[in-house]
C-alpha cells in the first residue's frame, strides 16, 4: 500500500525530511515512484509568490511546443527553476529530458480580470499542455498555480529525492506533500502518481478505491473541464475536495460527511442533520468504499487526514506548535518530527477528520458523529 | 395389412402433438382418483383399456388368450384439454403412478388456435435459454491492498433511494459560521430508502386474497421485525380498503393505470390515510406483453374484486394500452405525474413503469426534465403476467439488461444518474440467481430491481416455467391457488407459510447481496454503476454493456 508522508511547518524546510520519512516506511512501498507537491515555496521562489507556477517534464522536443503555446497564450517566463539532475551508478531511474518548475507572469489581459478568470485561464492552460503533450508522451504537465511546484518520477523515492539532487540544493517550503508509491493495478504512469492537484486542493491517498468508477461518473458528468485524467483511482479524491469546496462552497469538514457519511442513526448529535441528510442522498455517487486514507492540503492551507471505517490501521498526526507531519504510519511520523510529545499524537478513527489550519499552530480534530470539533493542546 | 375397421382420423391429435405427455403405471396405480380430481385442465380422464392376458389351467400346460378390461387413466387429446405439466397429479398420487413429461417435439402452437382465437395465457417467455443476467459475473476481487470484507461480520448498508433527488446545484444550503442549514422553505422532492429489491406489481385480482394477504404480511414483517425495508407494488387493482387506512400502507406502492381500476377506493381512502404510501407507480407498459393492456378474466372477478375495483362481478376487466385520457408521452407523464403528486400533497414519490423498448431513452430524457418524475421502473421481455396471447409473451419485447444500461449510460452523460433512479424488472430471478441478477442490474445502474414469478415460485410454489408449464393464471384455475378467485383452489395456499416464505427470500437475498458485495469490497453504499465489477464471456455482450469481457 502506497505511504504518504506530510508535513507541515510555519518555516521552511527540505522535501528530503518527507523522503528520509518515507525511507522509514519503506515496507509498504515498492520504489515505483515519488511524487511531491511542496506549497508555500521559500528560497528563489519566496519572492514570487503572485506568479503562477508550471510544473512538469518535457522532451527536448516537447519545451519548444510549451514555450510557443505559452507566448502565444501571452504569459511571459519570470523565471526558472530545473533541478540538479545527479544520475549515480546503480539508481533505477529512467532520465528524461528537461524537468522545470516555471513562474510565468499573466498575460496583460488577465491581470485585469478577477481572480476567478485568472484561476480558470491556468487550468485551461493546464489541460492544453497536458493534452498537447500526450501526443508523443512530449510533456507531463502536473500544477500550474501560484507558490506551487510539484515533482514526480518513477523510482525509489530516496533515489528520486537524490536523483533531483534535493539533497543537496533543496527547493524549501512550508507544506510538502510526498507519497511513496506503491502501483496496484494500474500501469507505472506519471499522471498515475500521487499526490494529485487541481486549482490549489491536493490530495494523496493509499488504499483502493472500490467504488472508483461511479463516482468518476459523477464527476465527469459535472461538465467541468478540470474533472479529466484518473489514471488513478484516488485522483477522484483531490477532484471532490475541489467539487465541494471551490463548485458547492461547503466548508471543509463537510469532505468528510460526503465521503464518508452517516449512518441515520449516527446523526442524532449533529445539529445540522437536514443538510446532511440531504447532502448523503444528493451527493450519493461520491461516498467512498475504502479502505482509503485521504491526505490533503485545501486551497486555504489547511492540511488534513481522513479514512474511512474500512482503514484498519489509521494514520498518525503529531509534532509541535509549528510544526505537524501527517504520516500514513507512525514510524515516518517518528522519522520527521522525533521530539514531539508522542502522547499528544492523533490517530484518527472512523469519525475522525484532523485538520491543521493555514497557520500550523495546533491540530483540530472534527469528530464528525458529535458534531464536535476539538483542539490538541500543547500548552 | 389394411385393418377392417376405418382408420380416419381427421382432426384429431395424438399425445405426441401436445407439450406434456402423461406416464401413467397401472401397476402402481391404486385408482383413487386424485389425479383427475385435481387436474386443472381436464387433461387426464378415467379410461377403459384393454388388456391381453395368456394364462393356462389345469394340471397340464394348456395357454390360451383371454382377453379383459380394466379402468385406468387416460390423456385427453382434445387441444383445449392439453396437460399443461403442472404434475399436480404427481403432487397428488399417494404411490407415484403418475407424471407429465415435457415432449420438445410438439406441435401445440400450430393447434392452438381454435375458432381463430390466438393461444392466450399467464406467465412468462417460454424460452429457457441462458439470460444475459445469468452470464454476468463478478470479478472484481478484492486483494492485497484492499482486504476483501467479512460478509458475516463487517456492517453493510444493502439500501437504495426510490424518489427524486436534487441535483447538487439545486441544494437549498447556506453556510453560516462553517455550517451548513438547510432552507426548510425549499421544496426536496420525497426520498424513501428502501431495499434494492422491491416486489413488482401483481395486483389484487390477479392474484388470490391467500396469496395477497401472505405477501402483505411477509412484507410487513420485514420491515417491521427484520428491518428489512423491503415495499411491494399493488399492480393495478387497489387494495382492501382497511389495508388502504392502515399503517402498513407506508410499505405499498399503489400502482395506477389505464383501466385505472381500484382508485375510486383510493381516492376516497386518502383522507383517511395514517400513512403516505411508499409511492405511485404509473403503469404505461408491461414487459410481458409490451403494448397490452391489463387485462383480468372475467373467472376472476368475483365479489370482493368487483368491490375493490368497482365494477361488477364476472365482466371480463380489460385496462386499454395507453392510457386514453392522454394525448402523448409529455402530457401523459407530465399530467398524471403532476395530479398523482398534488394528491398526496408532494410527500409521495410518483413514477412510470414502462416495457422495456428501444424508446426507453425517449420517456427516460422526458423523465429526467420533469422534476417531479421520481424514478422510472423498465419493465423487460421476461416480466410475467397473468393474461396474455401467446405471441406477445414470447415474442415482443426487449431484454432488460441492455435497455437499463443504455438507460443509466445516457444519464451519465447528462449527470443525472443519481438524480433519477432506474428500477430493472423483468426475469430478475429467472434461474434461482436472485442475489447474482439484482446485483449484477445495480451495477450496471439499477438502483433497484423488481422480482414478481420469483416471489410467485419461491413463496407459494407457482409452478410455471420456461417450458410453458401450467401458465393458467389467466382462467382462474391456478392449482396452487395463487392466481385464482375460487375459494376450493385458493384454499390450498397457507397466507403464514406464504409469509414464512417471502421473509426466508428476502432475508436470504441480503445475505447472498452480501456476500456478493464483500468481496468487492463494497459495503457503505450499494454499488450503483460500478461497471467494473462485472465480465461477461462473450465480446458483443462486454462491448453492448461496456463492460469487461472475461473468459
Amino acid at each position: 500500500m502506497c505511504r504518504l508522508s506530510a508535513i507541515v511547518s510555519n518555516e521552511y524546510f527540505s522535501p528530503m525530511e518527507n523522503i528520509m520519512a518515507l525511507e522509514t516506511m519503506k515496507e509498504g512501498h515498492d520504489g515505483s515512484g515519488l511524487g511531491m507537491i511542496l506549497r508555500d515555496l521559500g528560497g528563489e521562489f519566496e519572492k514570487l509568490k503572485g506568479f503562477p507556477i508550471l510544473s512538469g517534464i518535457c522532451t527536448n522536443d516537447g519545451i519548444k511546443t510549451l514555450d510557443e503555446y505559452m507566448v502565444k497564450v501571452g504569459f511571459k517566463t519570470k523565471h526558472l527553476w530545473t533541478p540538479e539532475i545527479s544520475l549515480k551508478p546503480g539508481m533505477n531511474i529512467k532520465k528524461r529530458d528537461f524537468y522545470f518548475a516555471r513562474a510565468y507572469e499573466y498575460p496583460q489581459w488577465a491581470l485585469e480580470k478577477d481572480q476567478a478568470t485568472r484561476d480558470n485561464l491556468l487550468l485551461e492552460t493546464r489541460l492544453a499542455l497536458r493534452e498537447i503533450g500526450l501526443q508523443g508522451q512530449s510533456m507531463h504537465i502536473f500544477s500550474f498555480w501560484p507558490d506551487l511546484i510539484t515533482l514526480k518520477e518513477v523510482g525509489d523515492p530516496l533515489e528520486v529525492g537524490e536523483f533531483f539532487g534535493l539533497d543537496k540544493k533543496p527547493v524549501l517550503a512550508k507544506k510538502i506533500l510526498a507519497q511513496g508509491r506503491q502501483n496496484t493495478n494500474y500501469a507505472i504512469n506519471l499522471y498515475a502518481c500521487h499526490p494529485f492537484f487541481i486549482e490549489g486542493f491536493c490530495t494523496m491517498t493509499n488504499g483502493e478505491n472500490t467504488a472508483f468508477v461511479p463516482i468518476r461518473e459523477f464527476l465527469t458528468s459535472r461538465d467541468y473541464p478540470g474533472y479529466v485524467g484518473y489514471q488513478s483511482d484516488s485522483e477522484v479524491f483531490a477532484h471532490i475536495l475541489h467539487y465541494i469546496r471551490d463548485h458547492l462552497g461547503f466548508p471543509l469538514k463537510y469532505y468528510k460527511d460526503v465521503i464518508t457519511p452517516l449512518f441515520d442513526r449516527e446523526m442524532e448529535e449533529r445539529h445540522d442533520r437536514p443538510a446532511i441528510e440531504l447532502i448523503k442522498k444528493v451527493l450519493r455517487p461520491l461516498t467512498i468504499d475504502g479502505p482509503n486514507c485521504v491526505i490533503g492540503i485545501d486551497r486555504d492551507g489547511t492540511s488534513f487526514m481522513v479514512q474511512d471505517a474500512k482503514k484498519l490501521r489509521p494514520g498518525a498526526v503529531g509534532g509541535v506548535p509549528g510544526k505537524f507531519a501527517l504520516m500514513s504510519e507512525v514510524c515516518g511520523l517518528d522519522a520527521a518530527i522525533p521530539d514531539r510529545d508522542t502522547s499528544k499524537d492523533v490517530f484518527p478513527m472512523k469519525y475522525d477528520m484532523v485538520m491543521i489550519e493555514d497557520d500550523v499552530k495546533e491540530i483540530k480534530i472534527w469528530n464528525q458523529k458529535h458534531g464536535s470539533m476539538s483542539t490538541v493542546s500543547y500548552q | 395389412m389394411e385393418s377392417k375397421t376405418r382408420l380416419d382420423v381427421n382432426g384429431q391429435l395424438s399425445v405426441k402433438d401436445l407439450p406434456y405427455i402423461i406416464h401413467w403405471n397401472p401397476d402402481k396405480c391404486t385408482r383413487c382418483g386424485k389425479c383427475t380430481a385435481v387436474c386443472p385442465n381436464q387433461a387426464i380422464e378415467p379410461g377403459v383399456f384393454v388388456s391381453r392376458l395368456v394364462s393356462s389351467e389345469g394340471s397340464l400346460p394348456m395357454p390360451a388368450t383371454v382377453r379383459t378390461t380394466f379402468h385406468g387413466i387416460r390423456q385427453v387429446t382434445d387441444i383445449e384439454r392439453y396437460c399443461v405439466g403442472c404434475a399436480m397429479c404427481s403432487l397428488v398420487c399417494p404411490n407415484d403412478a403418475i407424471y407429465p413429461e415435457y415432449n420438445p417435439a410438439n406441435k401445440f402452437l400450430i393447434h392452438k388456435n381454435k375458432g381463430g382465437v390466438p393461444h392466450k395465457r399467464g406467465g412468462r417467455r417460454n424460452d429457457p435459454s441462458l439470460s444475459t443476467l445469468d452470464r454476468l459475473k463478478f470479478t472484481r476481487i478484492s486483494m492485497l491492498t484492499d482486504p476483501a470484507l467479512d460478509a458475516g461480520r463487517h456492517e453493510f448498508h444493502i439500501r437504495t433511494l426510490l424518489g427524486r433527488n436534487l441535483s447538487p446545484d439545486q441544494l437549498p444550503l447556506t453556510v453560516k459560521d462553517e455550517e451548513l442549514f438547510l432552507d426548510e422553505t425549499v421544496f426536496v422532492p420525497p426520498v424513501r430508502e428502501i431495499f434494492p429489491i422491491r416486489i413488482g406489481g401483481m395486483s389484487f385480482g390477479a392474484l388470490s386474497p391467500n396469496m395477497w394477504e401472505g405477501l402483505t404480511m411477509g412484507v410487513a414483517y420485514l420491515n417491521e421485525v427484520e428491518k428489512i425495508p423491503v415495499v411491494m407494488c399493488t399492480g393495478e387493482g387497489g387494495m382492501p380498503p382497511r389495508l388502504l387506512k392502515s399503517r402498513f400502507l407506508k410499505y405499498f406502492i399503489l400502482q395506477i393505470a389505464s383501466g385505472y381500476f381500484g382508485w375510486d377506493e383510493i381516492i376516497h381512502a386518502i383522507p383517511h390515510m395514517k400513512e403516505d404510501p411508499a409511492a405511485i407507480e404509473i403503469k404505461y407498459g408491461q414487459g410481458a406483453k409490451p403494448g397490452d393492456g391489463g387485462l383480468l378474466m372475467a373467472f376472476k372477478v368475483l365479489d370482493l374484486i368487483a368491490k375493490v375495483r368497482g365494477v361488477p362481478t364476472k365482466v371480463d376487466l380489460a385496462s386499454p394500452p395507453t392510457h386514453q385520457t392522454k394525448y402523448s408521452i409529455e402530457e401523459a407523464v407530465a399530467k398524471m405525474i403532476t395530479s398523482m403528486s398534488m394528491a398526496f400533497g408532494f410527500r409521495v414519490p410518483v413514477y412510470p413503469k414502462i416495457s422495456g423498448t428501444k424508446t426507453a431513452l425517449a420517456v427516460l430524457n422526458n423523465l429526467a426534465r420533469n422534476p417531479f418524475a421520481s424514478a422510472l421502473t423498465i419493465d423487460g421481455e421476461d416480466g410475467g403476467t397473468g393474461a396474455a396471447y401467446n405471441v406477445s409473451m414470447d415474442k415482443m419485447g426487449h431484454p432488460i439488461a441492455s435497455n437499463l444500461r443504455e438507460c443509466y449510460l445516457n444519464l451519465v452523460k447528462i449527470g443525472k444518474q443519481n438524480e433519477l433512479p432506474l428500477f430493472a424488472a423483468g426475469g430478475v430471478g429467472k434461474r434461482g440467481n436472485l442475489a447474482a441478477n439484482a446485483a449484477a442490474l445495480i451495477m450496471l445502474g439499477a438502483s433497484g430491481v423488481d422480482i414478481g414469478k420469483y416471489i410467485m415460485q419461491a413463496a407459494a410454489g407457482c409452478l410455471g416455467d420456461e417450458y410453458n408449464r401450467c401458465n393458467l393464471c389467466n382462467v382462474g384455475r391456478c392449482p396452487k391457488g395463487i392466481t385464482t378467485q375460487n375459494p376450493r383452489l385458493y384454499r390450498r395456499l397457507d397466507p403464514d407459510l406464504v409469509a414464512e416464505r417471502v421473509v426466508d427470500v428476502f432475508k436470504a437475498a441480503d445475505s447472498e447481496l452480501k456476500k456478493i458485495f464483500a468481496p468487492m469490497g463494497r459495503s457503505t453504499q450499494l454499488p450503483i454503476g460500478m461497471s467494473d465489477g462485472l465480465s461477461v464471456d462473450d465480446k458483443a455482450i462486454a462491448e453492448r454493456l461496456q463492460i469487461d469481457y472475461a473468459c
